[in-house]
């Protein structure tokens, strides 16, 4: 094996990590982790109250 | 706020405070050098005759002072603030922290002296000598060690996205100094390249382009994807997008540094690679665009009225236009007309005036009044006069960019009936005069703006205090 075969693999495996990645995050099941993690820059208010409003905000925008 | 709390309970702000402050002291002193030098191209005299104040050393400082001074700390302060509360966590490993800020003012001063007296390497936005490289790879590789050590300490267990870019952007330039500045040391401040030929000009433009991508892009958005939704008090409009879009950049990035040597001794089978993953890189460019943007959907009336939002948004139109024209520039046949002209110029000052300069007024007007304890800044309207003075002179600047660079490039390639040229290079330079002078006055608006920005970041900075921010306690999920 010459050092093209593994630049081919390489980039072919690079690409199919891409692929899967797309599939991963696409995937319905992630959708409710995403919408936490969508979240996390107003967890530091640490405001309870300002926490519901921002989701109330976003339920109304669906 | 409470005097006796614990340390660790308490964010590591003051380093953030020093980044912030010194970035808008060197935005100022960077674009002031930039409008030297648009003047001396308007008039030659004003270079003074002197070797020290000469366009071709004068350059470099300008270009190094805005990307790497004002740019740099606008990344090191966001990175530092947005790293600590996405992870509810201290900085990791304050003194290092520290030790990067100084660091990082100890490689802008050495470029400030060596650049003028005529230290260089050569290479494009990595002309500092192998000393001050030294230097930087030092506190960048502290950079990362804080940054990831954060992340590693967080008390909250996603990663969010804003630290992913924050995080590729820290990795891939540690990666690209390191490379590119490869060099044989000739005695003190004198080396050659560890490269040769045509070599040495693919390492050269696969860090140019990957520091525009890496540097300019991920860092920054990184701010916008932290900053936009904090400003806009609504959370991002795609999360799926944002990792997509993430890892399209990523992997998309590397292999575009070539379109910067078409028609060059490059084999052409490498400029037609550079080519093809400059225009894929069309779509992550443009679907991050979308998701800054669309992020305000339904609550767009906040434009009108906040200022701040109004800096980061226009800054994202920016950011497409700019990657709108640079898959198109790298395009052979587009670059056969825009190469070596000032379109290319025009281009870059679209991305750094409006995308990076845009976008991080707008943090540092978010950031400043939170770390010195205030609601909001001194003075709302002078942050309203800084956008309209920021937007006009862009506009200007680029404008006549584009208007020169095109016709430039036309009369260039312009032949008589016989072959001959119909144009002599003086002509092109004449014909450029009075868009030069506009491109002047552009950058003179620009920088007159940062100035108010200045004005209003010491008299808030007065008016406050540094205070001491709690982490607040929330349950690890």
């Amino acid at each position: 094996m010459d050092i093209n075969d593994l630049r081919s693999i390489a980039t072919v495996g690079s690409f199919i990590v891409f692929v899967s990645i797309l599939i991963w995050t696409w995937n319905k099941r992630n959708s409710r982790s995403f919408k936490e993690a969508a979240n996390l820059p107003f967890v530091e208010d640490a405001k309870p109250v300002r926490q519901k409003k921002i989701i109330a905000k976003k339920g109304k925008r669906k | 706020m409470n005097a006796k709390a614990n340390l660790s309970t308490i964010y590591d702000d003051g380093v953030i405070r020093q980044f912030s402050i010194m970035a808008v002291v060197w935005g100022v002193v960077g674009m002031l050098v930039g409008v030297v030098i648009a003047a001396q191209l308007v008039w030659p005299e004003l270079n003074l005759g002197l070797p020290w104040t000469s366009f071709g050393r004068l350059r470099p400082l300008h270009t190094n002072a805005v990307i790497f001074a004002f740019g740099g700390s606008a990344l090191f302060a966001s990175s530092y603030y947005v790293v600590q509360r996405t992870c509810q966590t201290r900085l990791f490993a304050g003194k290092l922290a520290s030790f990067t800020f100084w660091g990082w003012q100890a490689v802008i001063l050495a470029a400030a002296i060596s650049l003028p007296l005529g230290f260089t390497q050569a290479k494009e936005y990595a002309e500092l000598e192998w000393p001050i490289d030294i230097l930087i790879a030092i506190v960048w590789v502290s950079y990362a060690i804080v940054f990831f050590g954060t992340i590693a300490q967080r008390k909250i267990k996603h990663i969010y996205v804003a630290n992913w870019f924050y995080g590729a952007f820290i990795i891939t330039v540690a990666l690209l100094h390191i490379v590119n500045s490869a060099a044989i040391p000739a005695g003190f401040m004198k080396s050659y390249s560890a490269y040769a030929g045509v070599q040495d000009a693919m390492v050269q433009w696969w860090y140019g382009h990957n520091a525009v991508g890496f540097f300019l892009t991920a860092g920054f958005l990184g701010m916008m994807y932290y900053f936009v939704p904090k400003q806009a008090e609504r959370p991002v409009y795609s999360y799926s997008l944002s990792i997509v879009h993430f890892w399209a950049l990523i992997f998309t990035y590397m292999w575009a540094g070539p379109h910067h040597l078409h028609y060059t001794a490059l084999p052409d089978w490498v400029s037609s690679l550079g080519m093809v993953f400059s225009l894929i890189l069309f779509a992550p460019s443009w679907g991050g665009m979308i998701n800054g943007i669309m992020t305000l959907s339904g609550a767009w009336h906040k434009l009108r009225t906040d200022p701040i939002l109004r800096f980061l948004i226009v800054s994202l139109s920016f950011y497409g236009m700019s990657t709108f024209e640079g898959p198109m520039m790298s395009i052979k046949t587009v670059n056969a007309l825009s190469h070596y002209t000032d379109w290319t110029v025009g281009h870059v000052h679209s991305g750094a005036l409006g995308w990076v300069g845009l976008v991080s007024m707008g943090t540092l007007y978010f950031l400043v009044p939170r770390l010195f304890g205030q609601k909001q800044m001194y003075s709302m309207k002078a942050i309203e006069l800084h956008f309209w003075m920021a937007t006009v002179g862009i506009v200007l600047y680029i404008t006549a960019l584009w208007i020169s660079g095109v016709m430039e490039g036309l009369m260039w390639r312009a032949i008589n009936p016989d072959g001959t040229l119909a144009y002599t290079f003086i002509e092109s330079v004449k014909a450029k005069h009075p868009y030069y002078i506009i491109r002047l006055l552009g950058g003179l608006l620009y920088l007159s703006g940062m100035l108010v920005m200045l004005w209003n970041v010491i008299k808030t900075a007065r008016n406050g205090k540094a205070v001491n921010i709690l982490v607040p306690a929330v349950k690890a999920h």
